[in-house]
Formats: C-alpha cells, structure tokens, sequence
C-alpha cells in the first residue's frame, strides 16, 4: 500500500484529529465577512474558531510527541499537503451556503460519535482533548442539522441546492468511517475508535436529518479517500498557500 | 469536589491579587469568578498557578495568562509559572454567584444553575430572564453571539437586545 507515513502511528493519529479541524476551521473561517445575515456570519466564525481552539490542542500534543523543536505552529504552517492529514471532505471548497452546510452535517455527524468514544481512550490526553471539545461539537451539529432541515424542507431553489450539495460531497463520507491500517492499530491499542461501531450511529443521524429535510440520500456511489494517509485533492495546496503565506514568507515572524 | 472556598485556604494573599484580574471581554467578572483558577501552589519560592481554558478557541485565555503573570509581578512576586490544564473541563458550574451577580448587573444574563439548555439535539432553550428589565418574556435570536461564550436574546418587553452567557 502506498504510504506517506512520517512520523509514529500515535502521532499520526493526533495529527489525523488536528488537521480535520485545523483544515475545516479554516474552510469555515473564509465564511468570515461574507455570511448570508449577520447572524449566520457570526455563528460560522464561531465555529471556526472552536475548530481552530481543538486542533492546537491536538496539534500541541502532536509536537511534543514528536520533540525536536517541532510546535503547534510549525506543524499548522510548515508542513506541505502530502503531510496533512485530514479527510478529504474538509478540504471541498466552501461553495453556496448549502455546501457548506452539508459538508458540516457530514463533518458534525461523524465528530461527534468519534469524539464522544474518543473520551474513552487509554491515552489520557487525547480523551482529556475529546472531552474538552464535545460541548462545543454538540452545538456545531445542531446548528448544520437545523440548517439542513430549514433549507431542504424550505424553498424548490434551496432544496434544489442542499440536494446537489448532498449529491457533491455524499462521496467524501466514505473515508471519515472506513478504518485503514493505522485506524485498526490504534483501536487495538485501545488509544484509537472504532469507526465500525459509530458508522450507523452517524449513518442514522445523518438519514433521519436528511429525511426531515425531504432530501435523497445518494445510493451506491463510489467513495473518495487518500486524505488520511496525504493524498489530498488540489483543493489542500490552495488553502495552505493562504494560511501558511505569512511565516513562509517571514520566517519565524511573531506578532 | 474541592470547592472555591476550600482551595482558597491556602495562600489567600495569591487569591487575593487573582481575584483582581478581570476577563478581558467580560471586564466586571474576576477570572476566580469564572471558575477558571484550579490552583494555586508555592513550591521553592515559585508560584504556580493552574488554569483551564473556558472554550477551547478563547482568545481571551493567552490574555488572561498574560495578566495573571503582570498582577503577581507588579505585587512582587517574580518565579511564576502558568500550567494549562484539560482536566477536568470547565463548565459553568464553576462559576461563583458573585461572579453570576455580577455579569447581571453589567447586562449579561449568566448560565442557568440547572444546565436546562445543555442541548438536545432539537430541545427548546428555557426563557431566559431579560438582565435589563427582569422580564422572563424573551426570545433567543442566535445562539452563537459576540463571543463562544454567548448567545443572543432579545426582551420582547422592554424590546433591549442582551447577551446569554450558555451554561458550558
Ligand atoms: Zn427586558
């Protein structure tokens, strides 16, 4: 199997966590200025904000198990894609807020149930990080739940757009609940989920939030996956290029 | 568990100066009020102070450890040091009735004692007494406000918008 594994399983798991969150909360944060109404803008920078809040968290203990002089900063703005370790859902360009809104019902929906067994784990930082983070992932569900219903049981032009959305981004599901190698490593060390558990609990969320909306739940469709292991799609270059600018550009600048 | 009142027993002169250092987004709340101080120990003539973040985003808390360290510098006080620590995750729980009194007056409804919005997926929030004219005739308008700390509400008697700070 093709691998770009750099560092210990422990370690990439960690950075499997931050980079979700690193990489969504900056997806999020693009929403800053622009949302529909006031309101939604704030509560998307929020979000974004609780996401960026949760991955130094993991990105902290990732660089002190690396050691060296590695930091949550060096590891947020000097590693390239192949070394990112996030789904590739997250990195799905923000699109319509309908986009944007799926892509979080998807997101929400599986975090919460790996984050709820994550407080579980053996390694006590990474439970102590799980528990840290559900209050904050509960509300992020129910604000894409609740967009997901208002919009899809809403308009024609906006069940319309939710309903491309899920027909986008529903292919990107797949990686978040398939357990690869290192996955199944981590669930036998007791550190890591088991994805095989929570699938149908985040299965079940996501078709009764879908049914609510009067949305079709895309059937047999080919699932997208390599993020996890740092095969990303062109959207990750893009992204860093603006989020890493600054200390690319400054090395080692401080504010 | 150890409450505030216990811990303070020791070394209440540090307390004292804690309770001196406001939330800098809430400035009328002490950052003992908010329940964020789990500790606080001298060892070989070192301060040690143990802090845990609010919500895991604050921006407020890089602040607050800045302010916690120049407050026990300006009283003397020179080998500090400042441990963040996860466990056990904050709540609103730990929040002092000063602290909650406090927040009213200053026009901020602090969190229910009962955790009664701790969310359900689709749960109705509880009314929530307006600070401003006391009416429980409110509505929320986002739950996501100024802050992650906060939601946003409205009276829908004396029509003033105000801040819900969300039990946690
Ligand atoms: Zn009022």
């Amino acid at each position: 199997m093709l691998s770009y594994t750099t560092y210990d399983p422990l370690t990439e798991y960690v950075l499997r966590c931050a980079d979700n969150n690193l990489i969504l909360g900056h997806r999020i944060s693009e929403w800053c200025g622009h949302g529909p109404v006031l309101e939604q803008d704030i509560a998307l920078t929020n979000m974004a904000l609780d996401l960026l809040g949760q991955s130094r968290m993991y990105l902290k203990y990732a660089a002190e198990l690396i050691g060296h002089n590695e930091t949550e900063d060096s590891l947020a703005f000097l590693r390239d894609a192949m070394q990112f370790r996030n789904s590739l859902l997250v990195e799905q360009p923000n699109g319509d807020f309908a986009h944007t809104i799926i892509r979080s019902l998807i997101f929400d929906s599986f975090h919460y149930f790996f984050t709820e067994q994550l407080m579980q784990s053996n390694d006590k930082r990474l439970a102590d990080i799980a528990t840290k983070s559900l209050k904050e992932i509960t509300y992020h569900r129910k604000f894409s739940s609740e967009w997901t219903i208002r919009l899809g049981d809403g308009t024609e032009e906006s069940n319309k757009r939710m309903q491309t959305a899920i027909d986008d981004l529903w292919r990107y599901k797949g990686e978040l609940l398939s357990p690869d190698e290192l996955d199944m490593e981590m669930l036998e060390k007791g550190i890591g989920v088991d994805l095989n558990k929570i699938e149908p609990l985040v299965d079940n969320h996501l078709s009764d939030m879908l049914n609510r909306a009067t949305l079709q739940i895309p059937q047999a469709e080919f699932m997208q996956k390599g993020g996890k292991q740092g095969l990303h799609s062109e959207h990750l270059g893009y992204i860093l290029a603006e989020l890493q600018f600054m200390q690319r550009a400054y090395p080692g600048l401080n504010w | 568990m150890v409450t505030t009142t216990d811990k303070k027993i020791k070394h209440p002169e540090i307390w004292e100066i804690l309770e001196k250092v406001k939330d800098p987004e809430i400035p009328v709340i002490s950052v003992v009020d908010l329940g964020i101080i789990r500790a606080v120990v001298k060892e070989n003539g070192k301060v040690i102070i143990t802090i845990t973040p609010t919500y895991s985003g604050c921006p407020a808390m890089s602040v607050i450890r800045l302010e916690v360290t120049t407050a026990l510098l300006d009283e003397g006080y020179q080998n500090i040091e400042i441990v963040t620590v996860l466990h056990p995750a904050w709540t609103t729980k730990w929040m002092s009735e000063k602290g909650k009194k406090a927040l009213r007056e200053y026009g901020i409804a602090p969190p229910l004692d009962d955790q009664a919005d701790e969310i359900e997926l689709f749960g109705e929030m509880p009314a929530i007494q307006c600070p401003h004219c006391g009416s429980m005739n409110t509505k929320m308008t986002n739950k996501f406000g100024s802050t992650p700390c906060k939601s946003l509400h409205q009276c829908q008697d004396c029509l003033e918008p105000f801040d819900y700070f969300k039990c946690h």
